[in-house]
């Protein structure tokens, strides 16, 4: 049977331990990003900590408590819900744009000629409705006066360049950021209107950061210093 | 409370089990919208959904008995050293992530698959396609009622198989009327099984068939693509998922016990 | 009476290497020690066991041959085990019925059939049962039943009785004997009881091969293996006559005793029971009597009486005493002691 003093010891030694699992040692602060933004974020920091995600679901992260620093969306949306909800300290700023292009298979086998009426009967593949780059195709196509008719509405953006990229696609919807990342396998094609209504990126300090001064650092790095790197992923700077 | 063979601190885990298990469950019952739940499922993407998937997982579980009957028979009374590797194989995408059974049906049944670019030239294209979320959730639940059904066939021995044909039978009227009525009890149960597996099949129809409504996107995919835009209907229709979950697997018992 | 079966056959994994035949319409015993290949000889005619190489004929049709083997469910054989494996999901009747339905027949004259075969065996009754409600007893005349509604060209029994209560035996063998009267019956048992109420001929095998054959009578009578004195209940002793009613076990011990018929010189066996074995330890003076030198091997406790196995001239005999008797000579394993039979109770025969 232990002491009391074992006891009292054991108890504390559980604690330190919880304690280590806290995130982030010293000033490096703990990022939600869209996905868009998992190859070019990494390069700029390498301390923070990034959890990488669809502008929804880090958003629902936050709701559920979740302990970040900074929260960098790919859509005003669930930006806007984030600082009506609370979970933003002070006011969030855009960090960069990013415009949809249609992209197609290296070597074109459905013939595709832009986004136009050669995407009839072709296997399409966009994004979910529910998800920005998704609402944001349709408003485009609406608007170019374009039939979309998909085979798959993929829940991620990354999923549907990865359709395109494998071949089992004919075509898909990215971001021109996706397209750059897979400039040989996929060929991108500019779509009427895209770069007059890019998706919008912000940047906002998350309210009860466990490091405040390591996110406003951060915040202020992707709208100062960090805009060429941005500009060399493919992103459009911020309007 | 104890008997032999129940040592008394076997109560501690297991109360601690059936809370690491049913406090989430009860947890999803209380949040549910249960004052909008006709509303909710009465919606087209609902329907479509939850028609889908028991459509989709009706189909691969018939195909399953199918094939599974007759492989279960194989590995449990073939001869030779190679039984044990086929079994070892078929056991594979049990454990597999679902993810990576989707990207080896991709590879091998995708337009540019392996078989599947062969297919394409003569028409045959299975991506996106009803067919392919058939496909997946066969591919993933196949195996449970091999390994279930197999299980008991090697338990129940041959003695009554070989009474029967020397009485007469041939080999195929021995299966119908003397091995399956045997076995039925773990021919329903390994069923049930499949049909849950299948039910809840999500990566490896995501990565191969595509997320279409009403083609593709099966109840596990609705209610992922609508857990942050509509909660409630993502919760209502996960009710709806844990419920036909729950009914299939009673329902299974129930006809189990009746049985054996 | 022509040849109803005939096996002549080898099984090299199963050690096995025989040649045995079976006339219509009588029943052969086939006994011998465990592993000595009466289940197999049994599975070679029923087809589930294919030899190396050799002929099993049954009718004059040839089901398993060079470039032959008939599979199991299209020879017309019975078969009966120990355990009587009946179908649990169906009823007795259906379970009777089974083999009729299985070749074909209607499920109305199937269960006719079925139940005046029923009722051949007195289970009329248990039509409608459950194989589980029956006792193994029941269940063996219902296996019985199921096997004869087929109507087998042969009937196979590996011992049937084996698994059964003392007192259910003796019904069932008595069942066995009129059911199975002029039905071509091969059955494998360890028991004598079988062997003496219901066989005609026997066979005996040893390590899958024959090593005595004949009529039951015969072989019983005068048993020619240890195996076949143990498994009757007698002592058997081998040695040489020179001609006289005597044997000789070696140079200076013989055992003298009546002779049926002749006694030409030659291999010659005494047969005697235990019973007739007296145990000294000196010598007596009395009426002719053989006095055998030996040597106590064991003391088993049975009853009413204690069974002593005791050597003499390096081979086994045995002695029922009983306990007061064992008490008096204080008999221990190791003792030198004189077994004494009278000639009167010793039978001796050629070979």
């Amino acid at each position: 049977m232990a002491t009391i003093g074992q006891r009292v010891g054991a108890l504390v030694a559980v604690a330190a331990l919880a304690g280590c699992g806290q995130p982030a040692q010293g000033d490096a602060p703990v990022v939600f990003a869209a996905s868009s933004l998992s190859t070019v974020l990494p390069h700029l920091d390498d301390t923070a900590r990034f959890s990488f995600d669809g502008s929804t679901g880090l958003l629902d992260q936050l709701r559920s408590g979740a302990r970040a620093d900074v929260f960098v969306s790919a859509d005003h949306d669930t930006m806007l819900a984030a600082a009506e909800e609370g979970l933003l300290d002070g006011e969030p700023v855009m960090v960069a744009t990013n415009r949809l292009v249609l992209v197609v298979p290296a070597d074109n086998p459905a013939s595709v000629t832009g986004f136009d009426g050669s995407l009839a009967d072709t296997r399409l593949v966009v994004c979910a409705p529910e998800v920005p780059c998704g609402s944001g195709a349709r408003r485009l196509a609406e608007a170019a006066g374009v039939r979309l008719d998909p085979v798959s509405e993929e829940l991620k953006v990354t999923d549907v360049l990865g359709k395109v990229a494998s071949g089992e696609a004919d075509a898909g919807i990215v971001y021109a950021t996706d397209a750059a990342l897979a400039s040989d396998a996929v060929t991108a094609m500019e779509i009427p209107g895209a770069a007059a209504d890019p998706n919008t990126y912000w940047a906002g300090v998350v309210a009860q950061a466990p490091h405040p001064e390591g996110a406003e650092a951060f915040v202020a790095a992707l709208a100062g210093p960090w805009q060429a790197d941005l500009r060399a992923a493919g992103f459009g700077p911020p309007r | 409370m104890t008997g032999a063979g129940l040592p008394r601190w076997a109560w501690l885990p297991f109360a601690l089990a059936m809370a690491l298990l049913v406090i989430p469950l009860a947890g999803l019952l209380a949040r549910a919208p249960w004052a909008r739940l006709g509303e909710l499922l009465a919606s087209d993407r609902s329907r479509d959904a939850l028609l889908l998937s028991l459509a989709t997982c009706a189909a691969s579980t018939v195909i399953c008995l199918i094939l599974g009957v007759p492989t279960a028979l194989v590995l449990a009374r073939a001869r030779g050293q190679w039984v044990a590797a086929a079994r070892t194989l078929l056991t594979v995408p049990m454990v597999l992530p679902p993810v990576v059974a989707g990207l080896a049906l991709l590879t091998t049944l995708g337009r540019r698959g392996l078989l599947g670019q062969p297919l394409a030239v003569l028409g045959v294209e299975i991506g996106f396609t009803t067919a392919a979320v058939v496909v997946a959730q066969t591919f993933v639940a196949l195996p449970f009622l091999v390994v279930s059904l197999e299980g008991a066939l090697r338990t129940a021995g041959t003695d009554m198989e070989r009474a029967a044909a020397r009485l007469g039978a041939s080999p195929s009227y021995v299966l119908a009327r003397v091995t399956v009525p045997l076995v039925a009890p773990a021919i329903l149960s390994g069923t049930a099984l499949s049909f849950a597996r299948a039910l809840g099949e999500f990566g490896a129809t995501l990565t191969f068939a595509g997320s279409l409504q009403g083609v593709t996107r099966t109840l596990p995919l609705e209610i992922y693509l609508l857990r942050e835009s509509d909660t409630d209907l993502a919760l209502a229709l996960a009710i709806v998922l844990l419920g036909v979950s729950a009914l299939v697997v009673a329902a299974a018992a129930r006809l189990g016990r009746t049985h054996g | 009476m022509g040849e109803a079966i005939r096996v002549r056959a080898r099984h090299a994994a199963r050690g096995l290497d025989v040649d045995v035949t079976v006339p219509e319409g009588s029943m052969l015993a086939v006994v011998g020690p465990n592993g000595a290949g009466k289940s197999s000889l049994l599975q070679l005619i029923s087809g589930d066991l294919v030899p190396d190489d050799g002929e099993v004929t049954v009718h004059g049709r040839t089901l398993t041959g060079p470039d032959v083997h008939i599979p199991p469910h299209r020879r017309a054989v019975g078969y009966l085990e120990q355990r009587a494996l009946l179908f649990p999901h169906l009823t007795v009747v259906d379970n009777v019925a089974f083999g009729l339905r299985a070749r074909g027949r209607d499920r109305r004259a199937a269960r006719a059939r079925a139940a005046a075969e029923l009722a051949a065996v007195g289970c009329a009754d248990l039509a409608g049962s459950r194989p589980r409600e029956l006792s193994g007893g029941q269940q063996q005349r219902v296996a019985l039943a199921r096997a004869l509604a087929t109507d087998p060209e042969v009937l196979l029994l590996d011992e049937p009785l084996a698994a059964l209560d003392a007192g259910v035996a003796p019904e069932l063998r008595r069942l066995l004997r009129t059911r199975l009267r002029g039905v071509t019956t091969v059955i494998a048992t360890h028991d004598l009881l079988d062997v003496a109420a219901l066989a005609d001929r026997m066979v005996e095998l040893t390590g899958g091969r024959v090593t005595a054959e004949g009529h039951v009578d015969d072989l019983c009578q005068r048993p020619a293996s240890a195996f076949l004195a143990g498994f009757v209940g007698v002592n058997l002793l081998h040695g040489d006559t020179h001609g006289d009613a005597r044997v000789w076990l070696a140079p200076t011990i013989a055992i003298a005793g009546a002779v049926d018929g002749d006694l030409p010189p030659g291999p010659a066996r005494a047969v005697f029971a235990p019973a007739a074995v007296a145990v000294y330890r000196a010598a007596t003076h009395g009426s002719p009597r053989n006095e055998l030198p030996a040597v106590v091997v064991a003391v088993e406790d049975r009853w009413p009486v204690q069974r002593v196995t005791l050597a003499v001239a390096g081979q086994r005999i045995a002695a029922d005493l009983t306990p007061a008797s064992v008490r008096e000579l204080a008999l221990a394993p190791g003792d030198d002691v004189l077994a004494v039979v009278k000639a009167t109770q010793v039978a001796l025969h050629p070979g």
